[in-house]
C-alpha cells in the first residue's frame, strides 16, 4: 500500500502549473480535500513497510496523534490554497502544496528516515515562498532561512545516525533526551520549533515571505516540529521551562514591534511556548492540549496572517506606523481579523479558549504554580498584542486616509472558512476533542473558567485602553528591534570584517618588521656556512683528526650508557 | 472609491469615550461576578477575590511599561541590517 495523502498532495502540486483559470482553482481546492478523505479512509496502524537501500521504512503510520496533526495540516492547506487562488504565480501555489505535503508526510512517517526526508522537504519547499518575493531583500532572507533549515536537517540526520549505530533502530516512537542521538534530534526540533535563542530565523524571515507565503509558513513548519516533539519527547521536564520562556519573552517584543506580520511571528513563538509546555508535562492532558492547541493555532494564526496579508495587498505595507482606519474600506477583513484575534486570545466561544485551557488544566493538575502564573501572564500578553494591537493599529487607531478595495473574493472566502473553523471549535470543542490522541475528560465551559478568562481578558483590554488614552502606550515607530538574529546578521559579519581588517592592518604594520628581522636572523644563522666563514674554511688535517676522535669517542660513550 | 471626508461614528471622540466607559462598566461587572460562584481552584491564589481581573490588568500594564523600557535598548533604525551589509 502506498496510499499516502502526502504523495497525493505532491502529485496535485505537479498539476498546478499545467492548468489555468478555473480548472487550476478547482485542482487547488480539490487536492487538500482529497487528502483529507484519504487520510480518514486509511485504517489505524502502520501500513506494510518497504525496503530501501537495506533500510526498513514505514512511510505511513496512522494513529490518533498523527491523524489529528495531519488533519490540521490538510485543513490549513485547503485554507491557504483558497487564499492563494488570485495569484498568477504558480510557483507559490505549487510549492505551498509540496510544503503541506511535507508536513503531512512527516507527520505520518513511522520511521526516522522518512521523517528526515520530509523534514528537509519542508525546509526546502518553504524557502521558495520567501524567494517568491523576487527581490534582493527576499532573496537574502530566503538564504538565511534555508541555511537554518538545513542546519536543523543536518542535526537530525546526525542524531538518527547515532541512534541507528547504537542499535536503537529506525522506528519513530518516543526518543527521549538521554537516548543516543536524542540531544541532537531535540536540537534539530528546537530550531524548527523556535526554542529561545534558536528562534530568530522565524521572526527574521517569516515577515519577509510573500503574502501567501507567510500564511503557509505560519501553519506548517513549527507545528510539524511540535508534532515531532510530542511524539519523541513527551514528558521531558526541561521542555516545561523552555516553553515558559517561549511563551513569555516574545510578548515584550510584540508590543514594540512595528511590522504587524513580525508581531504575529512573535506571537507565534508565544503560542508555541504553550504547546511546548504541554509536551513537557506530557501525559494524556499535556499531549492532548499541545495537539489541540497546535491544530487551533494553524487556523487562527493563519487567519490573522491572512487578514494582515489582505491589508498588505491593498495598501502595500504591514507597518503599524503607516496603517489605521481601514475598517472603513475593509470592514469584512476587519471583522474576520477580529475573529482570529478573539481565537488566539482564547475568548470564550472561540477556538483558543477550548484548546489552551487543556494546557492550563494540565499545568494546574501538576500544581506548577510558577508555570501557571507565567502562562496566565502570557495569556494576558497575547490578548494585548495579537488580540488588540493587530486589529487596532491596522483597522482603527488613526485614519491614515487609505481608501482601498476590500480583499479579493478568494481571500475573503478563505478567511471566512478559517473563521468558521475557529468558532466551530470554540462553540463545540468536542469536534476537536474527539480527534485527540487520548480521551478527553475535561469541560472548558464551567462558570468559573468562563468568568476567570473574561476577567483576565477584559481587564487586560482596560489596561490597553488606559495606556492609550493616557498616552503612555509606546507609539508605533519605524524601527527594528535587535534580537538573537543580531548574532548572525550583524555581530558575526561585522566580527569577520573586523578580523579581516585587523589582519590586513596587522600585516601592513608587522610585515616589514618581520621580514627585516627574519632577514637579519637568516644572515646570522647562515653566517658560519658562507664562503670564508669559519666552518666553510678548509680545515687542517690535525683538527679533522681531533674532531673525528671526539665524535667516535662520544658514540662509544653513548653505546655504553 | 469613497470620499475622503466619510466620517463614521468612531471618528467622533465622544463615541470613542462612550465605548471606553462601556468597557469600564463591563470590567466592573465581571470583577463583581466573583461574588456569585464558587471556585474550585488548583492554586491558592485563585481564591483571592478578583484575582484574574487584577492579574490581567497589572500584567498587561506592566508588560507595556517594561516593553517600552526595553525599546530604549533594542530599538534601531529601520534600515539597520541593510546598512550593515554595505559596510564591507
Amino acid at each position: 500500500m502506498t496510499a499516502n495523502p502526502a504523495l497525493l498532495l505532491i502529485l496535485g502540486a505537479a498539476g498546478v502549473p499545467l492548468l489555468r483559470g478555473l480548472p487550476r482553482h478547482a485542482l487547488m481546492a480539490a487536492v487538500p480535500v482529497a487528502g483529507l478523505v484519504l487520510l480518514w479512509a486509511l485504517p489505524e496502524g502502520t501500513a506494510p513497510g518497504l525496503q530501501f537501500l537495506g533500510l526498513e521504512l514505514m512511510p505511513v503510520r496512522v494513529d490518533a496523534l498523527s491523524r489529528v496533526f495531519a488533519t490540521g495540516f490538510l485543513i490549513a492547506a485547503l485554507l491557504t490554497m483558497v487564499y492563494a487562488m488570485h495569484l498568477r504565480d504558480t510557483l507559490q501555489q505549487a510549492m505551498t502544496l509540496v510544503y503541506a505535503a511535507a508536513a503531512v508526510g512527516g507527520t505520518l512517517a513511522g520511521d526516522l528516515v522518512t521523517l528526515f526526508v520530509f523534514w528537509e522537504l519542508a525546509g526546502l519547499s518553504s524557502a521558495f515562498l520567501i524567494w517568491a518575493g523576487r527581490n534582493e531583500r527576499s532573496h537574502r532572507a530566503a538564504t538565511r532561512y534555508l541555511a537554518v533549515q538545513l542546519l536543523s536537517g543536518l542535526l537530525m540526520l546526525a542524531g538518527i545516525v547515532l541512534r541507528v549505530q547504537s542499535g536503537a533502530g529506525l522506528e519513530f516512537g518516543h526518543l527521549g533526551l538521554d537516548a543516543p542521538g536524542g540531544a541532537l534530534i531535540l536540537a534539530a526540533i528546537g530550531i524548527k520549533c523556535a526554542f529561545p535563542l534558536l528562534h530568530s530565523w522565524l521572526t527574521d524571515t517569516y515577515p519577509e515571505a510573500t503574502i501567501v507565503g507567510a500564511v503557509a509558513l505560519s501553519a506548517f513548519t513549527t507545528k510539524f516540529a511540535v508534532y515531532t516533539l510530542a511524539r519523541g519527547f513527551a514528558g521531558t521536564e526541561m521542555l516545561v521551562w523552555v516553553g515558559l520562556v517561549m511563551a513569555v519573552f516574545p510578548i515584550f517584543y510584540a508590543v514594540i514591534e512595528n511590522d504587524l506580520r513580525r508581531v504575529l511571528a512573535y506571537s507565534m513563538i508565544n503560542q508555541l511556548g504553550f504547546m511546548v509546555v504541554g509536551v513537557g508535562i506530557g501525559g494524556a492532558l499535556g499531549i492532548n492540549g499541545a495537539s489541540a492547541h497546535a491544530v487551533a493555532d494553524m487556523v487562527f494564526k493563519g487567519l490573522l496572517f491572512m487578514s494582515v496579508g489582505a491589508v498588505m495587498l491593498r495598501t502595500g505595507t504591514a507597518n503599524g506606523s503607516d496603517l489605521g482606519g481601514l475598517y472603513k474600506s475593509m470592514p469584512q477583513t476587519a471583522a474576520l481579523c477580529m475573529v482570529g484575534a478573539a481565537s488566539i486570545s482564547a475568548f470564550p466561544l472561540f477556538s483558543g479558549f477550548a484548546t489552551k485551557s487543556l494546557i492550563m488544566e494540565a499545568v494546574g493538575q501538576e500544581h506548577l504554580t510558577v508555570a501557571w502564573l507565567l502562562l496566565l501572564f502570557a495569556s494576558a500578553g497575547v490578548f494585548h498584542h495579537a488580540g488588540i494591537k493587530i486589529p487596532y493599529f491596522a483597522f482603527f487607531a488613526h485614519d491614515r486616509g487609505y481608501r482601498v478595495a476590500e480583499a479579493p473574493l478568494n481571500m475573503r472566502a478563505a478567511m471566512v472558512m478559517a473563521a468558521v473553523v475557529c468558532v466551530a471549535i470554540g462553540v463545540a470543542p468536542s469536534l476537536l476533542y474527539d480527534m485527540l490522541p487520548y480521551a478527553v475528560d475535561y469541560a472548558p465551559y464551567t462558570t468559573a473558567h468562563v468568568i476567570n478568562q473574561l476577567q483576565l481578558l477584559l481587564l487586560a483590554a482596560l489596561a490597553f485602553t488606559v495606556l492609550v488614552r493616557t498616552g503612555l502606550y509606546p507609539p508605533e515607530l519605524r524601527s527594528v528591534n535587535i534580537d538573537a538574529d543580531y548574532v548572525y546578521r550583524r555581530a558575526l559579519p561585522q566580527g569577520w570584517r573586523a578580523l579581516s581588517r585587523a589582519a590586513d592592518a596587522g600585516r601592513a604594520r608587522i610585515g616589514p618588521v618581520l621580514r627585516r628581522r627574519g632577514g637579519e636572523l637568516w644572515e646570522i644563522a647562515t653566517g658560519p656556512l658562507r664562503p670564508g666563514s669559519r666552518v666553510s674554511r678548509p680545515w687542517s688535517t690535525h683538527l679533522m683528526v681531533w674532531w673525528t676522535a671526539l665524535v667516535l669517542g662520544a658514540m662509544l660513550l653513548l653505546a655504553f650508557l | 472609491m469613497k470620499d475622503d471626508d466619510d466620517r463614521r461614528r468612531l471618528d467622533e471622540p465622544r463615541n470613542v469615550t462612550r465605548i471606553v466607559y462601556g468597557l469600564a462598566v463591563l470590567c466592573a461587572l465581571i470583577f463583581a461576578a466573583d461574588l456569585f460562584y464558587t471556585k474550585h481552584p488548583h492554586f491558592a491564589v485563585e481564591e483571592w477575590f478578583g484575582f484574574h481581573a487584577v492579574y490581567g490588568f497589572v500584567g498587561a500594564f506592566a508588560l507595556v511599561i517594561v516593553a517600552k523600557g526595553l525599546r530604549r535598548v533594542l530599538r534601531r533604525d529601520e534600515d539597520y541590517y541593510e546598512r550593515g551589509d554595505d559596510d564591507g
